[in-house]
């Protein structure tokens, strides 16, 4: 019978202690249980929360407005035109998709790794994910010029008895973000039902029984559905990682199966997925540490967990600097001028700071990451992460405009300039995204409860039981 | 609904999964059969000491992939080929390559589906109501508690014999389980 | 807006109602009560405030045309009433209309004054389209920029639609009151005081009224004022002949030209039809080795120049020098040839002599006298007259100096004896040179009449403001360049209210007739006995057999050096030069002249000054950054902008532009150069002071980006070109491989590498082919398309952001140094790639293949993800990012070609090879049970090009012109390294140096 109250050094694997904990020692099944619910359910909602919320949400109104005055007047309102012709739309989705691979990523991909450190953050990162993907289809539904038919890009019966063209990377894009969004949705809820089960156990108030009871679907933690609990997580997660891996390669197909010096390139789809993991990884840092201090979970969000994010990022960013080298090596090797000068182009052309500064924030910033210190301090690895969001944004536009405004012809050679209501819509859905994040930490438990109680040593089954 | 014993059961309380364990594997050796254990995580092993083996669900999820895969591509052979054949840029109507984007989508999709619904299904989810839960103490199953129910359709099942067995194994608390 | 357009819109059907009940001869009878009637006037009244045309201007231009909607209900109403008069349509079709079927009629438009044919054509009697005419020596099929779009300027809502007394609706009935008592008092002093002031008119039928009115009125005075003049060429032809001649030029008998400043290829009379001459002696095939030569001398690049074999850029004030140097070299007069441009201009020389009889020397209006003379001189000595050029009479009535006229009217204003002044077209308030400051003077004549387009500045500071009719709407007649006549017979009854200059000059000659009787009681007098027939033969063809004016044996006498011959003066110069799109300000609210990218170019809705890379650099100025032009005590601002090729210390004027009052398309833009423009040297002048302002003008050039190669490891091979002897040798002019440029594969075209077998194309296959060797870049094309396929335009600032709607542009390269570049036009229309990459990208299937090998749009399939436009290498694909299409302005709606859809804001368009007109052959033919035969039909673009550069048709079939093409050795196609294997396809541009100035 164990002493809950300290751990149990000698029943602990070695392995879990040698390193920075995943979980602070002295808890117990009910204080995880009780610390992470009571966030939800008990304690006071903190007066940030409801500053940072009235100001996400201020934000979501800028989206609404541009939403509004672009169904209105036309996509004339943006930037774009003949030659350039996709412009913040494009390089936004992009963003937010590659954004949005986190979450599977460390859900799925980690769990097959068995990296423990990775259950207290799975839950807001998936969380996470599902926001972005939500935020990228913005775009694409509201750039094509008629959006009140961009529904003839999913294939349905129709009285035109026409088909969406199925050769097109944009039908590619429909079926693996839809595909995407919905694999981690479920992924998402099937980890939440046990804790929603727990919140429908703990909950007060009559209401939010009602509603975590529903949503819990009347679990009840039986030995057999936990048995096909976990058989179907374990799949789910071997699903999603194919899926995580293809969605930032079809959306790296739109531009490598064009022909635009800059677009056609081979390596696109590795070079993207590097990056999307990069993106992602950044936000999850950007969220996790200020998460962790406003809600004091710091001894679940673990120094552990910091460095080893800092770690993939530091990796997948020297990924993405092998691309762009590659893609210098490249043009040069081909002979090719058109792609010779892309490369000049980006190099010296007008964009030239574009370029630059994404070197800067891509390439030179994360070599921070080479330092213990700097991995293990949350506020230089929050600004370190910062950067990296701009860097990734930045990349997209450089990919976006700068291969478009000089094309094959110089006779069609032009200049992108974004307009307000570029801007409005992309602040807008950073506000959306905002907004979304903070009802989740309101309203569910942003770790995964169950999951934590398993990395307390009392979960440990003897060995004299192993039968 | 008429039912030829009282309770659905009783239902011992433990505070460590290896206790529960333990019991699961005393209550076997007694000659119990229909039992089952709730706990706030999944206990390794623990299925199996109840007499849980292997489950369907991978098979449903295999399905699910091949229906995915299937459909998918015909799906697009049908439209560029059958349906409606378009001269695309010079392409030719059934251009495979281009179509595995989606087939391969289209198969994570269907069975990633029926990885959630089957295993929702298999475990009866959603189920508004079970006796298990008018037990009080019950509510602690999804917190730090661990418990063991043997069911009244247990044909060893005896209410007195099968209270006093569960005693006997120092369990924090026995409770009969009511409809 | 709208909500204005619905009430206008109820009010007017009341009186829409009244109308119709009037038919025919009536119709505009009552359209007269109907202006008197005051409710009426009151609902025009409030749809033209005065001050609506100034608000205008604020507003943004993209949707400039919608503002006027209500008010042209009545030009939807005209629409459907034949004009008055028997109109004969061109081809013996049946007479009546079958509906969908246009009928095409001959008529002529004038332009300067001269005529040239085209055939309009008609679809259930609205003109919709403007045609060459075959059998029109000005045209022979072919029509230029401004032809095709004075179809525009037809339904043009800010046309002058009423007669205005002192800026107020008015009526011709009050004119009429008015003009009468004036008449009667000059009348009593024989017209003493009477002046009327027109453009250059070759009108046989107006010449003899204005003649029958001098004659009643011996003291009334005729005067002329065109600014775009040929005053230059007529003293020319005097100095060198003793009396008014006109030169016509045959540049298919000439193997070496050399233009004197001339852009004869784009602008002057006969232009059309020089340009075809002259090409047909450069069309370079296996079969066809030779090439003619032309060399320009000139101080602006124009399209004469840039396909010119030898470009000298040269300060204007030089010209006149080395035309004496040049006739010197040839043995007239003896100022030989001094400093490096001795080598050249002996080289010309020797060139020339070896061409006696086969050559043209040609000077450009521009120029002085004495150059013309000159020219007429060396001609005379080369022998050329009778063979590549013959002298005739001038087909002008009255041909006199302009300048000199106008000078004449402002001095005897000044002296009060001028009391009636009557303007039949022009608008000299604009246009007289700015020294005769003729607004004010204008203001001291007691009674002051205006017929004219559009309400003007002229307009403003007449008593009367009377609308003319548009050429479209009127009966008249006009000689062409050679002097062939056309009668103008009109397609549609005038829209509006307007008369034709033979109604005024009937009013004034108490001559009751209508002007359908007016032109043919003149030809009936001169035609005599088989007069039925010229005239229906006459209307038929569009001109009368014979009509050219004779050849005249003249010899020309080499004019007398000048006594201080020109020093060669440090200071700037000036040269003014009509707008290259909307001309001397006719076209100025002709909105798709004004989005005209000009050639060279490439500026619309601008006119900056234009000046050479060097002398930019000397005066630290760039593009688009705003001086101040000091000259004469005159100063305007303006923009400069930098021309490669351009003469260095000049500073080239359009004018044009600028227009302070003619409509919401034309006022505000660009700049109104003419307060520079002096009597005293209204084309070339110097002295003027550049003072930079410090601040810049956005200019919206289409293409920023001229220079062939950007940089030394960026050699892009995207033109071919080359020289004739380079031909010669190799005549597939293949690049060479050391330059490292990726080399035109032409099997690249039809068949290239793949893994996939390609797609049969067992019927037609459609194919372009564009022989860059002989295009100029006149834009004839550019505007026939947008004309053909209702495409609209954007405005200023969309053009600025690289927005213009144009399905056809004309791409131009520069080649070599900045100081005298060779140029390259290459017209780029859809290349309808067999491989089209805009297709595969598309995720609803709104563009895809016929089974004739077009690349074609499905409008309402298009869903607009722009992916097309961005995975098109060629850039031709355009999307309408607003609603650019005018769906609210009445007017515009029967001009538009019924036979193509306009396009919705969100869908994305581009060049359909004219596929409505594909269909028309095919149906056609099915019903005749034939295939279709080569030539039979052409694209829009093919059809107007006056150098027949476009050659469309069928490469399936091996006979067809397009198949031979695309089978020579100088065929290549445009990046077919990317395997798109397109259909439009390309012939080298070739050039014909002259050894012995190559060899330096």
């Amino acid at each position: 019978m164990a002493d809950p109250t300290m751990p149990h050094e000698e029943a602990a694997k070695p392995s879990r202690f040698d390193r920075a904990p995943t979980i602070e020692p002295g808890h117990t099944f009910a204080s995880i249980t009780d610390k992470i619910s009571s966030i939800v359910l008990s304690r006071r909602t903190p007066f940030g929360w409801y500053v940072g919320f009235a100001i996400s949400f201020a934000i979501v109104n800028v989206l609404l407005v541009s939403v509004g005055v672009l169904l209105l007047r036309g996509t004339g309102i943006w930037g774009i035109n003949n030659r350039i012709a996709w412009g913040f739309a494009i390089i936004n989705f992009v963003w937010w998709i590659g954004i949005g691979h986190a979450g599977t990523l460390i859900s799925a991909i980690l769990l097959l790794l068995k990296q423990e450190w990775r259950t207290s953050i799975n839950r807001f990162a998936e969380a996470m994910t599902l926001f972005a993907v939500a935020c990228a289809g913005i775009f694409p539904l509201l750039h094509v010029g008629r959006p009140y038919l961009a529904y003839w890009l999913v294939p349905y019966p129709n009285t035109m008895a026409l088909w969406p063209q199925f050769r097109s990377p944009l039908v590619w894009d429909v079926f693996a973000v839809t595909t995407y969004a919905t694999v981690s949705a479920l992924f998402w809820f099937v980890g939440l039902i046990p804790d929603l089960a727990t919140l429908r156990d703990r909950a007060k108030s009559r209401a939010f029984k009602m509603v975590y009871g529903i949503l819990a679907m009347g679990w009840r933690g039986s030995a057999s559905h936990w048995h096909r609990y976990e058989t179907a997580y374990l799949l789910l997660a071997g699903l999603a990682t194919p899926l995580v891996i293809s969605v930032h390669t079809v959306v790296s197909f739109d531009f490598a199966t064009s022909v635009i010096p800059g677009w056609h390139a081979t390596f696109f789809p590795p070079y993207f997925v590097a990056g999307a993991i990069y993106a992602g990884f950044a936000m999850v840092l950007t969220l996790a540490i200020p998460l962790r201090k406003a809600f004091g979970v710091e001894d679940f969000i673990t120094m552990r967990h910091l460095e080893n994010m800092a770690k993939i990022l530091l990796a997948t960013g020297l990924i993405v600097g092998y691309a762009y080298i590659m893609e210098i090596f490249f043009a040069w090797y081909s002979g090719n001028p058109y792609e010779q000068y892309m490369i000049a182009n980006r190099m010296q052309g007008p964009y030239r700071w574009f370029y630059w500064a994404l070197i800067f924030c891509n390439i030179m910033t994360p070599q921070l990451l080479w330092f213990k210190r700097v991995r293990t301090s949350p506020v230089i690895l929050f600004l370190v992460a910062m950067v990296v969001n701009v860097g990734m944004w930045l990349e997209r536009f450089v990919i976006v405009i700068t291969s478009l405004h000089r094309t094959y012809l110089p006779s069609s050679w032009g200049m992108y300039y974004p307009t307000m209501w570029d801007w409005g819509l992309f602040i807008g859905t950073i506000g959306l995204f905002l907004a979304l994040i903070f009802l989740f930490v309101r309203f569910l438990p942003m770790i995964s409860i169950f999951e934590m109680r398993t990395l307390l040593p009392e979960a440990e089954v003897h060995e004299e039981h192993q039968a | 609904m008429k039912h030829n014993y009282p309770t659905y059961g009783i239902l011992a309380e433990f505070d460590d999964p290896n206790a529960l364990i333990a019991a699961v594997r005393r209550a076997r050796e007694e000659g119990y059969t229909a039992m089952d254990a709730y706990t706030p995580f999944p206990v390794e092993g623990l299925a199996e000491e109840i007499g849980f083996h292997h489950s369907r669900l991978p098979l449903v999820v295999l399905i699910g992939g091949i229906i995915g895969c299937a459909g998918g591509f015909f799906m697009q052979y049908y439209a560029s080929v059958i349906s409606y054949p378009l001269n695309i840029g010079g392409k030719p109507l059934n251009s495979w390559p281009a179509f595995i984007p989606i087939t391969f989508e289209m198969t994570i999709l269907v069975a990633a589906l029926a990885a959630v619904f089957g295993m929702l299904a298999l475990n009866g989810l959603p189920m508004p109501y079970h006796p298990v839960f008018n037990v009080e103490r019950f509510v602690f199953a999804t917190r730090d508690q661990f418990f063991l129910c043997i069911e009244s359709r247990d044909p060893k099942f005896d209410r007195g014999r099968t209270k006093e067995f569960l005693q006997s194994l120092q369990p924090l608390e026995v409770s009969d389980v009511p409809w | 807006m709208s909500m204005g357009n619905k009430r206008t819109h109820l009010d007017l059907a009341k009186f829409r109602g009244r109308l119709q009940k009037s038919g025919g001869r009536e119709y505009w009878k009552s359209l007269e009560d109907l202006w008197e009637d005051p409710e009426f006037s009151a609902l025009i009244g409030q749809e033209f405030p005065q001050q609506a045309m100034r608000s205008a201007n604020g507003f943004d231009r993209r949707n400039f045309l919608k503002l006027m909607g209500a008010s042209i209900a009545l030009g939807g109403l005209a629409a459907c009433s034949r004009p008055a008069g028997v109109i004969v349509p061109y081809v013996d079709k049946p007479e009546e209309i079958v509906p969908g079927r246009p009928l095409f009629f001959a008529t002529a438009m004038a332009m300067g004054g001269f005529g040239s044919g085209v055939l309009v054509e008609s679809h259930e009697g609205r003109p919709t389209k403007i045609e060459g005419n075959p059998d029109h020596p000005a045209s022979l099929g072919a029509t230029d920029a401004w032809g095709q779009a004075s179809i525009l300027s037809l339904y043009d809502p800010d046309r002058s639609q009423t007669v205005m007394r002192l800026g107020v609706i008015s009526t011709w009935t009050e004119f009429q009151a008015a003009l009468q008592p004036v008449l009667q008092r000059l009348r009593q002093q024989g017209g003493a005081g009477l002046r009327l002031l027109t453009e250059t008119v070759t009108s046989p039928t107006l010449g003899a009224q204005i003649e029958a009115f001098l004659g009643n009125h011996p003291g009334a005075v005729w005067h002329q004022w065109e600014p775009d003049s040929l005053d230059n060429v007529r003293e020319g032809s005097r100095l060198a002949f003793g009396t008014y001649t006109n030169t016509v030029y045959r540049f298919d008998q000439a193997d070496v030209v050399v233009s004197l400043d001339s852009d004869f290829l784009s602008s002057g009379p006969g232009h059309v039809r020089y340009t075809r001459d002259f090409m047909t002696k450069r069309r370079v095939r296996s079969d066809r080795k030779e090439m003619n030569r032309l060399y320009a001398i000139h101080s602006t690049p124009s399209p004469t120049s840039s396909i010119a074999d030898h470009r000298f850029a040269v300060r204007p004030s030089e010209v006149e020098s080395i035309a004496r140097e040049l006739a010197a070299g040839l043995g007239l007069g003896a100022s030989a040839a001094a400093g490096e441009r001795a080598h050249w201009i002996g080289a010309i020389a020797r060139d020339l002599q070896q061409h006696r009889g086969a050559s043209i020397v040609i000077a450009g209006p521009e120029q002085p006298p004495a150059v013309h003379a000159i020219a007429h001189a060396i001609n005379g000595a080369l022998g050329n007259s009778g063979r590549t050029l013959i002298h005739t009479d001038s087909p002008e009535v009255g041909p006199v100096n302009q300048l000199a006229s106008i000078r004449q009217l402002a001095a005897d204003i000044d002296a009060g004896s001028v009391e009636a002044l009557l303007i039949i077209g022009g608008n000299p308030v604009f246009t007289a040179p700015a020294d005769l400051a003729f607004g004010e003077r204008m203001n001291r004549v007691p009674f002051r009449v205006r017929l004219g387009d559009d309400y003007d500045e002229t307009s403003l500071v007449s008593h009367w403001h009377l609308p003319q009719t548009h050429y479209l709407e009127m009966w008249s007649d006009v000689r062409a360049f050679d002097g062939t006549v056309s009668i103008v017979q009109p397609l549609i009854a005038p829209l509006y209210n307007g008369r034709s200059p033979h109604e005024l000059m009937a009013l004034l000659n108490d001559d009751a007739n209508e002007p359908y009787e007016i032109v043919r009681s003149h030809w009936r007098r001169q035609a005599g006995a088989g007069f039925d027939q010229l005239w229906r033969e006459s209307l038929h063809r569009g001109a009368i057999a014979g009509s050219p004016l004779p050849a005249r044996a003249l010899t020309a006498a080499m004019p007398p050096p000048p006594d201080s011959p020109a020093a060669a003066s440090p200071a700037l110069e000036l040269v003014f030069r009509p707008d290259p799109t909307i001309r001397d300000g006719r076209f100025a609210n002709n909105g798709w002249l004004q989005e005209l990218p000009k050639p060279l170019t490439k500026i619309t809705w601008d006119n900056p000054a234009l000046l050479s890379p060097s002398t930019a650099a000397k005066l630290g100025l760039a593009d688009g950054e705003m001086v101040r032009l000091h000259h004469r005590g005159v100063e305007i601002e303006i923009p400069v902008f930098r021309v490669p090729g351009h003469a260095d210390d000049v500073v080239t004027l359009h004018y044009g532009n600028g227009r302070r009052r003619v409509g919401r398309v034309g006022e505000g833009t660009g700049f109104d150069v003419y307060p520079l423009r002096s009597s005293a040297a209204p084309w070339i002048d110097s002295g003027v002071r550049v003072e930079k302002l410090g601040r810049t003008h956005p200019i919206a050039s289409t293409q920023l980006h001229q220079m062939l190669e950007t940089s030394d490891y960026d050699r892009r091979s995207l033109v071919k070109s080359g020289t004739l002897a380079g031909y010669l040798k190799d005549p597939s002019l293949a690049p060479h491989h050391e330059e490292g440029a990726p080399v035109h594969h032409e099997q690249g075209i039809d068949e290239g590498p793949t893994l996939y077998p390609a797609w049969k194309y067992d019927g037609y296959a459609w194919a372009m082919a564009i022989d860059t060797n002989v295009c100029t870049g006149c834009n004839g094309c550019v505007i026939a398309c947008q004309s053909e396929n209702n495409i609209p335009i954007v405005g200023k600032e969309e053009v600025l952001n690289h927005r213009e709607m144009h399905w056809l542009r004309i791409d131009h390269y520069y080649k070599g140094t900045p100081e005298s570049p060779e140029s390259f036009h290459q017209p780029l229309p859809c290349m309808h790639c067999e491989n089209a990459p805009c297709e595969p990208v598309c995720p609803v299937e709104a563009t895809s293949h016929s089974s004739e090998g077009l690349n074609e749009m499905t409008y309402n399939r298009c869903v607009g993800t722009r992916y097309c436009a961005n995975n098109c290498p060629y850039k031709v694909r355009r999307f309408n990012f607003f609603d650019y299409s005018d769906y609210a302005t009445e007017s515009l709606k029967p001009m538009r070609n019924p036979d193509v859809t306009v396009r919705t804001r969100g869908v994305m368009e581009k060049c359909s090879y004219c596929v409505q007109r594909i269909n028309q052959a095919r149906r056609d033919s099915e019903r005749e049970g034939r295939t279709i035969r080569d030539g039979e039909f052409t694209t829009a673009c093919a059809a107007a090009c006056p150098s027949e550069a476009i050659v469309f048709g069928d490469k399936n079939d091996p006979k067809s012109l397009v198949s031979r093409l695309r089978a020579e050795p100088a065929h290549y196609g445009l990046l077919v390294e990317l395997n798109t294997q397109p259909r439009t396809t390309y012939l080298a541009a070739l050039r014909n140096p002259n050894p012995e100035i190559e060899a330096e």
